[in-house]
């Protein structure tokens, strides 16, 4: 395949990256996504959407983000490495923003759009349960009702970020149909949105669904590329040499890809959830062990049986856990712009530990996936490299969770 | 004529059947469907299950568990679509689903299967006409019927792209929501199937939320075929294996009230 021009041009009017992405909906939810799709258009062409847009990220979700370089990881990562290898290690801080993820970016860009186009209602679906507290937020911020889908499983293994939901104001609905985890509230977030065509505003928390989607989930995630290079050419007076990112959904890793896509120097790494391994069935690598199909409005990589059936992701981290990819991602694999690898629930939790007591920073156990492969590429890499990781979220959530693995009662 | 066309005569609505495939298991299913003939079903609908049904509501998604939970292959659905056109040579049967099942592998695999078994339409839920390229041209190379729906957010402006490539007929989903849960007051539908039959001169089919006799008769009063399909699935839910026998006795008490809608009413089906 010849490489583009530009990385940067997708997707197409049809909402087509390559072979995946589309508007695979219901006929009662094509003129919605039309819809959005024009007024999306019509906001991003809009300064005052963007001036709005930039003004909460500054003010409400404190923005830019630290780039901070992780010295003494870095040291850690060098031990047993051949002499003058091991890069240096840096992150860009977004689990410092309000909510304590990366979610709240995208979630700022949809209300605004929302309340751009009247809607009176928010709907959203959750795993981990960040993006439901980051819709909760926005929606508490701005005054508008807000029901949140999570799967019963997840309810019951996120209670933290359930109460929080509850306390910004939001209805927590339990899905217990299929696997009551992500997928199933996913797909209860759609049934909703059919039956209230005409009110509600379905903000969803990755860069997949259904065209515009993974394009304005992508755009407003960006803001963490865009902030980083910035940031790192500011710093080092270069470009890093190896980007890396976890991908459950992906709008982390897209947002801080997306920006570097065109440097041809920057090359990049995405990261999947290999749950207890890939050889069995319980992971959630949709790329490393899946093939393309179409779910949730969406051309992509999915988990499935030879007959299409979707089959459930396994991750230790409920952010991750999910069966399909964003539908860029499988075109930058496809294309052979992005690499991915996947890290397992182990190597995650070695990641997690060895950044809590390097660094001072308790990780989300999805970017201590990231970190992961961090720990295994350092050591390939010349010293004088640079890898930067997006470090999306906090750990708060996840010590429960991570308590448990360890085999210590809290 | 084809027999979707057959089935839809200029004098009477059609009465369309809804079942899941493989509920409760793929060796029940043919029994049901000869069940859903003997009462007077015009057209079956067969639904392949998947996983991730989200247009369904909650009797048909249980549809969908309890026939995956009994291993129903896309295989057994063929076969059993495959027999069905050996028992009843004129009874039209459509598949309907979702996409991921149907590409799974490749829109051609599919749509020849489908006629190699006597299929004679598929409705495909999740591919609209923005995605026809990825389903509706297979099927319509191998003389499936593509069969579309409209909805009551389908507006003017967009039902001629709607109508570009559908066959069959047209299901008119009366709701904007989920299966099984309401009916939409039926002025609205009389006035929703009096605009989609100035638009096409495919047979207009309304369905989502009809239950009761006198419901089907009032839609078959003004549309060329009534869907019924929760209703149908709870009672397959409630009797299992047994349903065969009330399924073809709530089946007649449709296909009569649908039989003498018109005659019963001095009403015209509009124009």
């Amino acid at each position: 395949m010849n490489a583009p021009n530009s990385f940067r041009t997708q997707p197409d009017e049809r909402g087509h990256f390559g072979a995946f992405g589309g508007r695979f909906v219901a006929e009662t939810l094509m003129p919605l996504i039309l819809d959005l799709d024009a007024a999306y258009r019509a906001a991003r062409a809009d300064p005052a959407f963007q001036a709005e847009f930039d003004d909460l990220l500054e003010h409400y979700v404190g923005r830019p983000s630290p780039l901070y370089h992780a010295e003494r990881l870095s040291d850690a990562l060098r031990t047993g490495a051949d002499e003058g290898m091991g890069a240096q290690v840096w992150f860009k801080r977004d689990e410092l923003n309000h909510t304590g993820a990366h979610k709240i970016n995208n979630c700022i860009g949809q209300i605004l759009l929302a309340i751009r186009m009247g809607k009176t209602r928010i709907i959203a679906e959750t795993g981990a349960g960040q993006h439901g507290v980051a819709t909760a937020a926005v929606c508490a911020r701005f005054g508008l009702p807000c029901v949140i889908y999570m799967g019963a499983k997840d309810v019951e293994r996120q209670q933290p970020n359930v109460f929080r939901m509850k306390l910004l104001g939001a209805e927590v609905r339990p899905v217990t149909s299929g696997a009551a985890t992500l997928s199933d509230a996913m797909n209860e977030g759609l049934r909703d949105w059919v039956a209230n065509v005409h009110d509600t505003f379905y903000i969803i928390g990755t860069a997949a669904g259904p065209h515009p989607y993974p394009e304005l989930v992508r755009d407003f995630q960006s803001v963490i590329g865009r902030e980083a290079r910035e940031q790192m050419l500011a710093r080092t007076g270069k470009l890093p040499d190896l980007l890396v990112a976890a991908i459950g959904g992906g709008s982390n890793a897209i947002g801080l890809f997306h920006p570097f896509l065109d440097d041809p120097s920057v090359a990049m790494l995405g990261v999947e959830a290999a749950g207890h391994g890939l050889e069995g069935n319980e992971h959630a690598a949709s790329l490393a062990g899946g093939a393309p199909g179409v779910l949730h409005g969406n051309k992509t990589y999915l988990l499935q049986d030879d007959d299409g059936q979707i089959a459930e992701g396994h991750s230790i981290s409920a952010g991750l856990d999910y069966p399909g990819i964003g539908p860029e991602h499988s075109w930058l694999r496809d294309i052979g712009r992005v690499e991915y690898t996947s890290a397992t629930d182990v190597e995650a939790l070695d990641a997690f530990q060895l950044l809590c007591r390097t660094e001072g920073i308790i990780p989300a156990l999805e970017p201590a996936h990231a970190i992961a492969a961090v720990a295994k590429r350092a050591r390939t890499m010349r010293a004088d490299q640079v890898i930067l990781a997006n470090l999306c979220g906090r750990g708060d959530k996840d010590i429960f969770t991570v308590a448990t693995a360890l085999g210590v009662a809290i | 004529m084809t027999r979707l066309a057959a089935a839809f005569p200029a004098d009477r609505a059609a009465l369309v059947c809804f079942v899941t495939a493989g509920d409760p298991t793929p060796a029940a299913t043919p029994a049901i469907l000869d069940a859903l003939v003997a009462g007077g079903a015009d057209v079956i609908e067969l639904g392949m299950p998947f996983t991730d049904p989200m247009a369904d509501g909650p009797a048909i998604q249980a549809a969908n568990i309890r026939s995956l939970a009994a291993a129903t292959k896309t295989a057994d659905i063929l076969r059993i679509a495959a027999d069905f056109r050996s028992r009843h040579r004129h009874v039209p049967l459509v598949l309907m689903g979702y996409a991921n099942p149907m590409l799974r592998r490749g829109p051609e695999w599919f749509a020849a299967a489908c006629a190699k078994a006597g299929v004679d339409g598929v409705i495909c839920v999740d591919v609209p006409p923005e995605e026809d390229d990825s389903l509706g041209e297979a099927l319509r190379a191998a003389g499936v019927a593509p069969i579309r729906l409209a909805t009551p957010t389908t507006d003017e402006r967009r039902l001629p792209a709607v109508l570009e490539g559908a066959g069959g007929f047209l299901y008119y989903v009366s709701v904007a929501g989920i299966t099984g849960l309401q009916q939409a007051a039926q002025g609205s539908i009389d006035d929703a199937v009096a605009r989609l039959k100035a638009a096409t001169d495919l047979p207009v089919a309304v369905g989502f939320g009809v239950r009761t006799p006198d419901q089907a008769a009032a839609i078959a009063r003004v549309a060329d075929g009534v869907v019924v399909g929760s209703a149908i699935v709870e009672i397959v839910a409630q009797h299992g294996a047994d349903a065969p026998a009330p399924v073809t006795a709530y089946i007649r008490t449709l296909a009569d009230a649908v039989a003498s809608a018109r005659k019963d009413s001095p009403k015209e089906p509009r124009q």
